[in-house]
């Protein structure tokens, strides 16, 4: 599946696209298809979100989970001040 | 093409400038434009003759243009001195350090906005070409 | 230390306002994220993996308790409690929001501080000696010279949109505590026939290129240094490439051109840039210097300090140095508890060193490149007291330049740029060695860590370097040896092929161990691998 993410232009926190808005969390973001470039030009030129871009991830039993590191990390927090986390359960490396 | 802004005493040059080749070969033409990998220094025996120069400022973000400036204003060049491509408001107070005094921008830039840029630094820290006295020759001023 | 006139304070508001003016553009839309991203850089302001982040300048390395408790207060109002040391010498905070940053920086402002070009394409916060004023062994103290070039560098009309970042180191003292050499530009301050100018390095620097800088002059005048540094400048600007961001760097210029040529161009362009009467009069660098004069120092002091509490003991032998005045000594607060993440502290821990100064150290603080705190002017018959409270707050860990006070870059936990994390194996390594007497065994090990190939944690100069990088996707680290970033500047050798987050782990204890059996009297690791070579620890290693 494909998910789009980005920054919130004022906040800088890490979003997700949920198919009708942007959301911190994951969980809630949703398959674009072959949507995603359409759907980032819009929201980018109405500065709902800056520097998004495409993510590569898969459907698990436990939410949507980006393929690379990098994204997962972006979904959860620094790994390593966890009380920080926005979501502390995603599984940094996989088994 | 948008309207030039204009900090010289007269009218702005309305010659198309010519490359640097072009220029030092036979032309007798009186504008040139320098791209950003073209070497300034090769105008010097020739500025009494140029009436405009022109640098090009294909990307902001390449300061080559800046260096070019400043070295024709070292040599004594007086003529007109434009900068014409990706010209941002931002960039203006460091190019009227260096001695631009014309600005061809490929965007329209907000008056207010360019006096703002300009007006903002009373002070500077560094001796350029601009005829400003740095911070260090204000302290040290004989009263 | 220095202290703002009319001048310096209307410099950084007119910059708080005209950067709140950038951002209510961009956040108005008036301005794109490709024109904004390096505005925002030149005040420091990144968007990283999280969020964005702030890096604040601090010049030289050198903070008063004012300006500590200032870094606390951000941490405190505007992100999540805790700041990062840098390699720089300077701070970041990772949780900032590009609403807040504008009052960030007018909040600096107050108390003389700013985020001015420690980011982009521009000349970045002068680095220096972190004893510089207290080391016995300098011939000048460097500082002067460092805010000379800050105000010369600072909002350079000319060199704004360098090739690449342009860092510029000085130091006075044959020593090298601040990895001179691989600066873009190095500055070791010399005394000839009486007189103190500089011996110039050019070309130095790590990420996926490392070079150490070699010398293109000998002596430069004091009141010509910069015009010498402005036309070392213009010719970069000029000549270095643009065309490959990854070799847009001056090493690079230096590198291609040689430094023969680089020499020979930056001495066409000094003797032009002398006549132009660009460089400050020396009264300005003596106004400067007026501002470093040492302090008045209480005499007849003790020297004697209690060692009963062995606790104490250690830390006085590890984190506590000579000072050049009797009665006197340096303090090194480690950053770097085992099990911590290297280079963080909280605002709470920035609020009590701020105390600790203002109480014990003549008000007066410093960063070092290795990513701790340096209270300067302690008198002896405070260091008790000093490491009681340092420790109730979980900083008076006694292990400074030990394996476990590694350098270590955010990482992939923080750092849109990097490949592997290196903070959780900072941790890895420091909890193996630590509290079980290996790390004593080993003594001076200078470790350093970084998370991809820009070299952020200086992992070309650490006696033993890591690299973190992806191996199809998942983190893998390389590790090298023999680097230093002294004055007996090296650059490390990649051992071989990379290994786990636990796999490197091993393979430096394998090394260490290596060392411990081979080593001679007086050897520190480095010297033993410089004397034995990488073979025999390649085999330790590899097996």
């Amino acid at each position: 599946m494909k998910l789009l993410t980005g920054n919130d232009l004022a906040s800088g926190d890490v979003i997700w696209w949920t198919g009708k808005g942007w959301s911190r969390h994951i969980g809630e973001a949703v398959d674009v298809g072959d949507e995603g470039d359409a759907i980032l030009a819009r929201e980018e030129q109405a500065r709902r979100v800056n520097v998004a871009y495409i993510v590569d991830a898969e459907q698990t039993d436990s939410g949507p989970l980006p393929n690379h590191i990098k994204e997962r990390i972006r979904a959860s927090g620094p790994t390593v001040r966890t009380d920080l986390a926005i979501n502390a359960d995603i599984p940094i490396v996989r088994a | 093409m948008v309207d030039l802004l204009n900090f010289r005493e007269g009218e702005t040059i309305g010659e198309t400038p010519v490359s640097i080749e072009e220029f030092l070969g036979a032309s007798n033409a009186t504008a040139v434009r320098i791209a950003p990998g073209e070497d300034a220094r090769a105008l010097l025996p020739h500025l009494d003759r140029i009436a405009l120069v022109e640098v090009a400022f294909p990307a902001f973000g390449d300061g080559r243009g800046y260096s070019s400036a400043r070295i024709l204003r070292e040599a004594g060049y007086r003529g007109e001195l434009r900068a014409s491509g990706d010209v941002l408001v931002d960039q203006l107070f460091a190019m009227r350090r260096c001695g631009f005094d014309s600005f061809a921008p490929d965007k329209a830039l907000d008056p207010a906005a360019v006096e703002a840029t300009l007006s903002r630094y009373a002070d500077v820290y560094q001796k350029s070409v601009d005829g400003r006295r740095p911070i260090w020759a204000k302290r040290h001023e004989v009263n | 230390m220095y202290l703002y006139d009319s001048y310096d304070q209307a410099m950084v508001d007119a910059r708080v306002e005209e950067f709140r003016d950038q951002a209510r553009r961009r956040l108005a839309g008036e301005l794109t994220e490709d024109q904004f991203k390096p505005l925002r850089l030149m005040n420091g302001l990144y968007l990283q993996l999280h969020a964005y982040m702030l890096r604040v300048a601090v010049p030289y390395g050198t903070l008063s308790s004012r300006k500590m408790r200032m870094l606390a207060h951000i941490a405190r109002k505007y992100d999540r409690g805790y700041g990062h040391f840098t390699t720089r010498q300077n701070i970041q905070y990772n949780w900032i929001k590009l609403e807040d940053a504008p009052d960030i920086l007018a909040d600096l402002a107050t108390v003389e501080m700013h985020a001015i070009q420690t980011s982009g394409n521009c000349i970045r916060n002068i680095s220096s000696d972190q004893y510089a004023g207290v080391a016995a062994d300098e011939i000048t103290d460097p500082r002067p010279w460092a805010e000379l070039l800050r105000q010369w560098s600072s909002f350079h009309p000319e060199f704004t949109y360098l090739p690449r970042k342009f860092k510029i180191c000085v130091i006075a003292s044959a020593n090298d505590r601040a990895a001179m050499r691989l600066h873009d530009i190095g500055l070791e301050l010399v005394e000839r026939d009486g007189r103190i100018g500089a011996r110039v390095f050019a070309g130095g620097g790590m990420g996926r290129t490392p070079m150490v800088a070699p010398e293109i002059r000998d002596f430069v005048e004091e009141d010509e240094l910069v015009s010498y540094l402005e036309a070392c400048l213009r010719v970069y600007n000029r000549y270095g490439r643009r065309d490959n961001k990854f070799k847009a760097r001056i090493k690079i210029l230096v590198h291609e051109l040689g430094v023969e040529e680089y020499r020979r161009q930056v001495e066409e362009e000094f003797a032009h840039m002398r006549q132009l009467g660009i460089q400050p009069p020396t009264e300005e660098l003596d106004r400067i210097r007026a501002y470093f004069a040492p302090p008045v120092y209480e005499t007849g002091l003790p020297e004697e300090v209690d060692r009963s509490d062995p606790d104490f003991a250690l830390w006085l032998d590890r984190n506590v140095l000579p000072h050049k005045q009797p009665g006197y000594a340096i303090v090194n607060i480690s950053l770097k508890p085992v099990g911590g993440i290297p280079g963080d502290a909280s605002a709470d821990q920035i609020d009590l060193m701020a105390d600790l100064a203002e109480r014990h150290s003549l008000d007066q603080l410093r960063v070092t490149h290795a990513q701790n705190i340096v209270l300067p002017y302690v008198k002896k018959a405070d260091l008790y007291t000093i490491w009681q409270q340092l420790d109730a707050a979980g900083l008076g860990t006694a292990n400074l330049d030990r394996i476990s006070d590694m350098i270590a870059c955010p990482g992939l936990d923080y750092c849109s740029l990097a490949n592997a994390r290196s903070i959780p194996v900072a941790q890895k390594i420091a909890r193996r060695f630590a509290g079980n007497g290996k790390e004593e065994a080993i003594g001076e090990l200078k470790l350093k860590i970084s998370g991809c190939i820009n070299a952020c944690g200086h992992h070309h100069a650490g006696h033993i370097g890591i690299l973190g990088v992806d191996r199809k996707g998942t983190e893998n680290y390389q590790l090298l040896l023999g680097g230093s970033g002294a004055e007996d500047c090296s650059l490390g050798a990649i051992t071989g092929p990379g290994f786990t987050e636990d796999g490197v782990v091993d393979a430096i204890e394998r090394a260490t161990d290596l060392y411990l059996a081979q080593r001679q009297e007086g050897e520190r690791f480095l010297d033993t691998y410089r004397r034995l070579g990488m073979a025999p620890f390649k085999e330790a290693i590899y097996g």
